[in-house]
């Protein structure tokens, strides 16, 4: 009960500091005021587990997650390297590689681009995780399925955005280009896909978080003996939750480390675009 | 229109390399089978052989039609092997995960609107929330609905399509709440209009178009998220359920079956969003 009120009175707390601290305009707040808030729905989370005594086999408390993260490093880096690595990283390069190469050819040729735009558009969204078990059945359970369910995953995004991006640039900008006599190729990298680079980069983005998803959903559909979507699915039989959330929790900082290194990235590829200089002044 | 006939080639295209790729795939069994029976393979016996064949590697387009066809219009529409059954699973679940989605998407989006509080603290987890894989919650939320009495499958799997589609719209209505200019904000403060006039009047008008948007996004996420949220819940009908059960028992016809239904139940989603589009934008007083 102690825990309980205890939980309730910090976040009363959290939330009136909150609310104090959106009133500064220092640029700091922008990031006090999150951790208060994540750190609330930790302190809420373990009060409310021990205060009503909430079994571990329904939801284990964040300490005890923490402790379980601790006592199996070397497993959870397996599985790191297994599923984030091996499956998702391949797939992703490749993936996006294969969608930027195939949007340049698709600019090249005007027809391509009439034909193949609506198609693209329309596979993108679909769901496209659906063909986990058929790249399972092929490329068997080893990592190459994985990285094979994130290409077709990542592939369409890619190419849309890519060239969205590269019709972004301005007739003015085409025909100074033309006024210097530049070749195909030398607008296409002097001028087009830089100017392109915002959209590549969006795409990107995107495709960070579907590259996860594709990853531990086709471990799902067979896999070796580790890995984070294995590990998931055996933890849940056995009931060991406590596992099955340092994976979550080890899921969760990987997908958000992967997504703030390519947003780093970004940063320093566009630094001339708008969006990126706005956020100098504030 | 004029885009149907490059489109046209392009499908062609592709439905002929899908056939190439059919003959090259399934080549080996039939030479496995040949070289069992003693006898040489002709070309056109290889041709007609892997076009056909029960259990192919990648079977052809005509095969996969066939197996949508047996499924969707053969079947009783209750039979449990009809796909249309499970199609039906799917999109209510799907249906269920948006308008969850949509609501929490607004709501959060209204709130954040009108309180730096909410948009400070809230933001920055709603982003990172999206770059969390939802796949890895999936079995979890299944597990926390169930021992907490809920013992529909469908409330979990709308769980996880709400989590997958209320992001696009959060972001589109922050946008589009935010879209009138200061022009017309002092205006309606000219009429001393209520914070209240001004959001009904106002803002929520000047959303539309961003939250239309959003909302194709949203259910094509949605979709993805009950399909996902099929895979690792032990769920026993859904299309997403036909593709794991498939795959367990060597049915590759039944994945491939499920993936197409599953691409047109898409499809028509689109179809019908864009429609209600057309449709609200129209009777609001929306230039066309």
């Amino acid at each position: 009960m102690i825990w309980l009120l205890f939980a309730l009175a910090f976040w009363a707390g959290a939330w009136g500091m909150n609310i104090w601290l959106a009133k500064r305009k220092a640029p700091w707040v922008r990031i006090a005021v999150p951790v208060v808030f994540g750190v609330t729905i930790l302190v809420l989370w373990e009060g409310v587990v021990r205060g009503l005594s909430i079994d571990s086999a329904i939801l284990p408390a964040p300490s005890v997650i923490w402790a379980k993260i601790v006592e199996v490093p070397d497993m959870l880096w397996t599985d790191f390297v297994q599923t984030v690595l091996k499956g998702g990283l391949s797939g992703y390069v490749l993936g996006s590689a294969a969608g930027i190469g195939a949007a340049i050819l698709v600019d090249r040729f005007g027809f391509l681009q009439r034909g193949l735009l609506p198609i693209g558009n329309f596979v993108a969204a679909l769901p496209v995780v659906g063909v986990a078990p058929i790249m399972v059945m092929w490329f068997g359970f080893g990592w190459e399925s994985k990285a094979a369910v994130v290409i077709a995953m990542v592939f369409f995004p890619m190419l849309i955005n890519t060239v969205a991006g590269l019709q972004a640039t301005d007739g003015m900008q085409r025909d100074l280009m033309k006024t210097y006599a530049a070749s195909y190729a030398q607008t296409l990298f002097a001028l087009r896909l830089p100017a392109a680079m915002p959209f590549i980069f969006n795409g990107l983005k995107i495709c960070s978080t579907l590259a996860l998803i594709g990853a531990i959903v086709a471990e799902y559909f067979g896999s070796p003996t580790r890995g984070m979507g294995f590990r998931i699915q055996t933890g849940m039989g056995r009931l060991a939750l406590d596992l099955v959330w340092a994976e979550i929790a080890l899921a969760a900082v990987a997908g958000a480390g992967f997504y703030g290194l390519v947003t780093a990235f970004e940063k320093r590829m566009t630094f001339w675009h708008p969006s990126q200089r706005g956020n100098d002044r504030s | 229109m004029k885009n149907i006939f490059p489109v046209l080639t392009v499908l062609l295209a592709i439905v002929a390399i899908w056939y190439l790729g059919a003959v090259w795939m399934n080549a080996a069994w039939t030479y496995d089978q040949a070289a069992r029976a003693g006898e040489n393979v002709s070309f056109s016996h290889l041709l007609s052989d892997t076009m056909n064949q029960k259990r192919p590697v990648l079977p052809t387009p005509h095969q996969v039609w066939a197996e949508l066809d047996k499924g969707i219009f053969d079947r009783k529409v209750t039979s449990k092997r009809s796909l249309v059954y499970h199609g039906w699973i799917t999109l209510e679940t799907t249906l269920w995960g948006f308008v969850l989605g949509i609501l929490m998407g607004v709501g959060l989006a209204v709130a954040i609107t009108y309180s730096r509080v909410m948009e400070l603290s809230v933001m920055p987890w709603a982003i990172i929330s999206q770059t969390i894989p939802i796949v890895a919650l999936a079995p979890m939320i299944v597990v926390l609905s169930n021992q907490i009495g809920v013992q529909d499958i469908r409330f979990p799997k709308a769980m996880i399509a709400a989590y997958l589609s209320f992001f696009p719209v959060l972001v589109s209505m922050v946008k589009g709440l935010n879209s009138p200019d200061h022009m017309q904000v002092d205006l309606m403060h000219t009429y001393s209009a209520t914070d209240a006039q001004s959001f009904w009047k106002l803002r929520l008008p000047a959303s539309m178009p961003y939250f239309f948007a959003s909302l194709k996004v949203a259910i094509a996420a949605s979709l993805v998220g009950t399909i996902v949220g099929e895979l690792p819940t032990g769920a026993t009908s859904g299309l997403g359920a036909r593709m794991l059960i498939g795959s367990q028992f060597g049915q590759p016809m039944q994945m491939w079956a499920a993936l197409f239904a599953a691409a047109i139940l898409a499809g028509l989603l689109i179809i019908s969003v864009a429609a209600l589009e057309k449709g609200v934008t129209r009777i609001m007083g929306a230039q066309a």
